[in-house]
């Protein structure tokens, strides 16, 4: 069985449809690819399975539990990290503290300490920065905080909105390096990103969203490969 | 000069029970981004506690030593306490479910919430004010021309006590922080797995309890009260957390000094007086919204909560 399961999923903003029977599965240590353009419902989809809006229809599945009515407070203690679109750190507080928010829900001191001292082996640059509002931080830093404060709740699967979202080439390569390196440590990741390029390139499998619908699932090679995606996503016939 | 210092004694105390108000207004309104109008009568309903519970004591004047630490202690224990389960109650009740309605629809709720508690005491002690026994012996000393009286000492010394604790608890304990996290960026608190719904409350009930402390200083400190005491000191201390910055703790507890100093000073200075304290407190409002729209610690320390 895989760790995430999401069947058949329906989600409304008002009375837009945002997602009409999405489904789609994450098996533990792989990463997953979810790639459309603007407004498919990449974030949405994120955000049902995290519980920060409610699915009209569907059922999401995470390690054989239904999580699809509970909270989100509840769903970050079972195991997912969600790393929202557009960073979302909390500007007026420092990397120490965002840090330390991001462990909220773990009670173990000892456990406190050593995800801190790991994630910061992951973001060297956070240490430098551990007592500086993040709202001072530049938009990278911003970046690999959202990512390190995701991890500190040690989650089972992260899912990354848009992490190259905005930055520099250098950065998106180490932006990218890093999920590589967080998912060879062992933390399976469900990835939205517009670069479906770079995307596809770390991911084992990857999803194509269209207007609120699952249009393509593949391995994320044979996606590379495919021409319809190639044409829509990658830019063109120039792979 | 002794006449002036003199009403900064006074206005400090003043102000005192301005800014414990103050605080519950600017940390709900940083949090839900509500402006609660039922909290002024959360504030009187403190005060209702408070001589509830020295009646139920048995107090009826001047007490000395360990009783009165004793007393003091019991009632704004139990008023803050009494107060913070009814701020809890107020937002289950009424606000909760409109969270995310149009803001109109709180707002409109927290003034029908307003309307319900003043009736709710009226009809508990009537349209009348009631007195309150001298609980505070009142001796005064003099320092120099001034004279600071006991109780003032208690109004100053408990708000400066509660302040600190607050800034304790808002920085130091991990509900501290999950309190401004919520108020920073709700969906981004909720990732982080904290409980909105409990952190909301827990804003409710350390807002309403400082009201609650509030209306039991009040009450030793003038002794007297009535259903609509909350009117016009919520009026006051929602202007003193606008002039400190709205959403801003440390700006609450300036801008509630800063009415009660001006009242004061105003009071003894301007011709015709205590008449023209509100036109002097809501005018420098005024000024301060013109050239500070986010108050005076809106931007420079904008920490909410």
């Amino acid at each position: 069985m895989a760790l995430l399961e999401v069947d058949g999923l329906d989600a409304f903003y008002g009375r837009i449809r945002a997602l009409e029977g999405v489904s789609l599965r994450v098996a533990q240590g792989e990463i997953v690819a979810l790639i459309g353009a603007n407004g498919a419902g990449k974030t949405t989809t994120l955000r049902a399975i995290s519980g920060l809006m409610r699915a009209a229809k569907g059922h999401i599945v995470f390690d054989g539990h239904d999580i699809g009515r509970l909270g989100p407070a509840e769903i970050v203690r079972r195991g997912i990290g969600h790393s929202p679109e557009g960073r979302r750190v909390f500007a007026r507080m420092t990397v120490r503290e965002n840090l330390e928010l991001g462990a909220f829900t773990r009670t173990s001191g000892a456990e406190f300490a050593e995800d801190f001292e790991r994630v910061l082996a992951i973001f060297p640059r956070l240490r430098e920065r551990l007592t500086q509002k993040s709202g001072t931080l530049s938009g990278g830093e911003q970046q690999m905080l959202a990512m390190a404060r995701a991890l500190m709740s040690r989650p089972r699967l992260l899912m990354l909105d848009e992490p190259s979202l905005g930055l520099s080439p250098i950065l998106v390569q180490t932006i990218f390096r890093v999920i590589r390196e967080i998912n060879e440590r062992g933390t399976t990741v469900l990835l939205i990103e517009q670069n479906a390029r770079q995307a596809l390139g770390i991911a084992t499998r990857g999803y194509v969203l269209e207007v609120g619908k699952i249009a393509f699932e593949d391995t994320a090679a044979n996606l590379m490969a495919s021409e319809a995606v190639r044409a829509a996503y990658l830019g063109g016939g120039a792979a | 000069m002794d006449v002036f210092f003199q009403q900064i004694v006074n206005g400090l105390s003043l102000g005192g029970i301005y800014a414990l108000i103050a605080l519950g207004y600017t940390m709900v309104y940083g949090i839900i981004e509500l402006i609660n109008f039922a909290h002024g009568d959360v504030y009187t309903l403190g005060t209702f506690f408070s001589l509830a519970i020295l009646t139920g004591l048995g107090v009826s004047g001047e007490m000395h030593g360990l009783p009165l630490v004793g007393v003091v202690l019991v009632t704004l224990i139990a008023a803050m306490l009494l107060c913070g389960l009814t701020g809890v109650l107020i937002e289950r009740l009424a606000y909760r479910r409109l969270r995310n309605a149009p803001r109109l629809a709180p707002l409109i709720t927290a003034i029908g919430m307003s309307f319900i508690l003043e009736n709710v005491m009226q009809l508990w002690h009537g349209p009348s004010p009631i007195s309150f026994p001298e609980v505070i012996p009142n001796p005064a000393w003099a320092l120099g021309g001034v004279e600071v009286s006991a109780k003032q000492i208690a109004v100053i010394g408990l708000a400066i006590v509660m302040m600190a604790a607050l800034q304790l608890f808002i920085y130091k304990t991990k509900m501290g922080k999950a309190m401004r996290a919520t108020a920073q960026d709700r969906d981004a608190a909720q990732l982080m797995g904290i409980d909105i719904n409990t952190t909301i409350a827990v804003t409710f009930l350390i807002g309403s309890a400082l009201a609650g402390a509030a209306g039991f200083v009040s009450g030793v400190y003038y002794g007297t009260t009535w259903f609509f005491n909350g009117f016009e000191a919520g009026l006051k201390a929602f202007t003193a957390a606008v002039l400190g910055g709205i959403g801003n703790v440390a700006g609450a507890m300036l801008g509630g000094f800063l009415i009660g100093l001006i009242e004061a000073i105003a009071t003894q200075y301007i011709p015709g007086g205590a008449q023209w304290t509100n036109v002097v407190v809501f005018s420098v409002l005024v000024l301060v919204l013109i050239f500070r729209p986010s108050g005076l610690l809106g931007e420079s320390l904008p920490e909410k909560v």
